[in-house]
């Protein structure tokens, strides 16, 4: 689904990524954990495309398709979600028109007819039920006046209308309590498909605890340093990242 | 960055849709202001000498008064007396038909989307259209009239009920309120007329496009709306002008009276020809328009979306004088290129418990300022007065600018005034949340102006509402809008 070669990127003249590998297949869930600054948060900027990461070198292809040539409302429809560290708020939009315009655009580009009223609020409600998502926060503005938690909610309440082949959730548990935790995952639980993937980037291994991960890469230094299964989350919250420092240098484990 | 500047440019290098000459012969006066202009357009008008008295005193307090100095703008200059000011349509002005009107007239309000036909007059809108300052046709008025409603223009109120046209015209704007206030007491062309009888509802939206046509012919409109003890009436207004190289003037004034439990509802969507991406040309739009609420429990509310004019400068008020009555102003003002605005309200709270509301929105590009203008006066009797101010400023692009000029009196203690303001920017990262959604940036600004106008476009009445927010979006096209 996405295979990513060699992947330099920069913001500002600074280098950040310094030829990153990853593939993600269909039906996976990978994590990504690594220091602050590692360039987690960048790469997910870059897969989505914000405009001032340069790339470059290096080649992302998803689907099939050159990703890096798309812009972000193509990558968009084309079925990348990336879930927002911070989302941002729109006053005066309303979540259910913002989403109503999303899917619409999203069907549209894959030559959908838009859903009509009656369908899309009866596709509304059983994703609401699915994540959890209360109800009153549908109608308000984006994310206006939403609590740290209500906005996280409300990226998993997204993720799941719009339907989407890759999510990257972006330090989605950051700020969570535990409850909130719970929910999250469990909704990010119920949307994994043989069809459909996911790349979580989390600084800390508690939510791995709620979403099992089918491998685990540890991002350091603008690229990943070792790759494993869940059981790496592990050792990385008992020994910290320091001793990846060292091993650093080997250079061993890239997929 | 690259792409959000790149939209800031569409817009701001977007072309007037609206700019064409229509070619329909005109009876111009000769140029320039003086007793015998005055005269000439009294004369030509048949009107009553009460009439052409108090247009020569609106002369006299022209020639007294001063151009203000207190804009947020420099003054352009005009010279009064290179304007025509009489310009009407030679052909026979009045027709019972629209199949009499000047099929190139009719082509023009055609061109301009104005849906002067029957369909819109079913759909319950009556259409007074003034044409270069006379009114042409109106339709509807039979069914008006059953009610005892008067919609007409100017000129044939004057003809037809002397007696309210007498005791009303300028007893809210005075003929020497302002310099421009004046210059339209003396000049004043045409305009419309609506009376509202007792405990009448006005079953249909009443509505007037205005549109100037001739060059260097200033517009000065005058109307006069009377809301009757427990009636109601909700009047649009909505402006297109065609492209020009001269600045034209435009001194309109609009006076409303609400008696005793009645309400006016007055609705602008104003998107005269703004003139090029340099400023050049465009209206001046300099407009007087002034409520009161004569009777307790009265309602004067004002909507305006001003899209359009070089520079739009008005700042319609309502002067509460019944107990209890309600005062309100709602307002969007778009400005790109080098378009100016400074426009805001005045509440003049005098009655007891008297309430009024004001809720601001100025949305800046390109090199755009925007000024919000408000006074809030409370007087010594006002007890229990409330006011709410909220004025918002949005900027799109760093060349623009947003300015908030708040003017609070208060003569009485008991009174509570709220002012609450907010400047922001569009930002990068909510049309990149959008584009993550899927929504192109065009789309995406579109959505954000309308929410963040929404408070106000929900005050128009729904098929305004529509065609205003298409107008908000094709405007800021590109750029935020």
């Amino acid at each position: 689904m996405l295979i990513i070669k060699n992947l330099h990127a920069g913001i500002e003249g600074k280098q950040i990524l310094k030829g990153l590998n990853l593939t993600v297949n269909a039906g996976e869930v990978h994590a990504i954990m690594g220091p602050n600054g590692a360039g987690k948060s960048s790469l997910a900027s870059v897969l989505a495309g914000r405009e001032n990461y340069e790339v470059t070198e290096g080649e992302v292809s998803f689907q099939g398709k050159d990703l890096l040539d798309m812009n972000p409302e193509t990558r968009a429809r084309e079925g990348l979600f990336l879930a927002f560290q911070y989302p941002i708020e729109i006053p005066g939009v309303s979540n259910i028109n913002f989403l109503k315009t999303a899917l619409g655009e999203i069907r549209a580009y894959k030559n959908l007819p838009p859903l009509d009223a009656k369908e899309f609020l009866a596709l509304s409600r059983e994703k609401q039920k699915l994540v959890e998502f209360d109800a009153k926060l549908v109608n308000r503005s984006l994310n206006e006046g939403f609590s740290g938690g209500e906005k996280k909610r409300n990226e998993i309440f997204q993720l799941a209308m719009l339907e989407p082949s890759l999510s990257i959730l972006d330090e989605t548990d950051s700020g969570l309590d535990i409850d909130a935790l719970r929910i999250v995952s469990k909704g990010v639980n119920k949307l994994r498909s043989e069809k459909n993937a996911f790349i979580i980037i989390t600084h800390y291994q508690r939510l791995l605890e709620y979403i099992v991960p089918d491998f685990v890469h540890v991002l350091a230094n603008g690229r990943i340093v070792k790759s494993g299964t869940k059981e790496l989350a592990l050792e990385l919250e008992e020994k910290g990242y320091d001793w990846l420092k060292e091993e650093k240098e080997q250079e061993a484990t890239i997929i | 960055m690259g792409n959000d500047n790149e939209i800031i440019d569409n817009i701001a290098n977007k072309e007037y849709e609206f700019g064409f000459v229509t070619d329909i012969e005109m009876d111009v006066a000769p140029a320039g202001l003086n007793e015998d202009t005055i005269r000439y357009i009294s004369a030509k008008k048949n009107e009553p000498e009460w009439l052409l008295e108090w247009r020569l005193k609106g002369l006299q307090a022209f020639r007294k008064q001063q151009l203000p100095t207190w804009q947020n703008f420099e003054m352009p200059e005009i010279d009064f007396q290179k304007i025509s000011y009489y310009a009407a349509p030679k052909s026979k002005p009045k027709y019972d038909s629209l199949d009499q009107v000047d099929p190139e007239l009719l082509a023009t309000f055609e061109k301009l989307g104005i849906p002067l036909n029957e369909q819109k007059a079913l759909a319950g809108v009556a259409v007074d259209v003034v044409f270069d300052s006379v009114s042409v046709t109106t339709t509807y008025k039979e069914k008006l009239k059953e009610l005892g409603i008067i919609f007409c223009s100017f000129g044939e109120a004057v003809k037809e009920h002397p007696e309210l046209v007498k005791k009303y015209v300028g007893s809210v704007v005075p003929h020497s309120d302002n310099i421009f206030a004046a210059l339209n007491a003396a000049a004043f062309s045409d305009g419309s007329f609506v009376y509202i009888p007792k405990g009448v509802r006005c079953p249909m939206e009443l509505s007037t496009y205005f549109r100037i046509n001739t060059e260097n012919t200033g517009q000065f409109e005058r109307t006069l709306i009377i809301a009757d003890e427990g009636s109601y009436v909700s009047y649009l207004e909505g402006c297109t002008a065609p492209m020009r190289d001269e600045n034209q003037l435009h001194a309109a004034v609009v006076e409303l009276i609400a008696l005793g439990n009645a309400e006016i509802k007055y609705s602008t969507v104003q998107n005269w020809y703004p003139g090029d991406k340099d400023g050049k040309g465009g209206i001046y739009n300099f407009v007087t328009k002034r409520g009161i609420c004569k009777g307790e429990n009265s309602k004067i509310s004002w909507t305006q979306v001003e899209t359009g004019s070089s520079i739009t400068w008005k700042y319609p008020s309502v002067i509460l004088q019944g107990d209890n009555s309600t005062g309100e102003f709602y307002s969007v003002a778009v400005t790109r290129n080098k378009q100016i605005a400074d426009t805001g309200t005045k509440m003049y709270h005098i009655g007891r418990n008297t309430r009024s509301r004001i809720i601001s929105k100025g949305i800046s590009a390109g090199e755009g300022q925007n000024s919000y203008r408000g006074l809030v006066q409370v007087g010594p009797k006002a007890d229990s007065a409330r006011n709410f101010t909220q004025c918002d400023s949005l900027l799109i692009g760093d060349r623009c600018g947003a300015h908030t000029f708040p003017y609070i009196e208060s003569k009485n203690n008991t009174a509570t005034v709220e002012h609450e303001a907010t400047t922001s920017k569009i930002g990068e990262d909510q049309i990149f949340y959008l584009n993550q959604r899927g929504i192109d940036s065009e789309k995406a600004v579109a959505l954000i102006i309308n929410g963040y106008a929404k408070e106000v476009l929900n005050q128009l009445p729904m098929e305004f509402a529509v065609e205003a927010q298409k107008l908000l979006s094709i405007t800021l096209e590109g750029s935020v809008g």
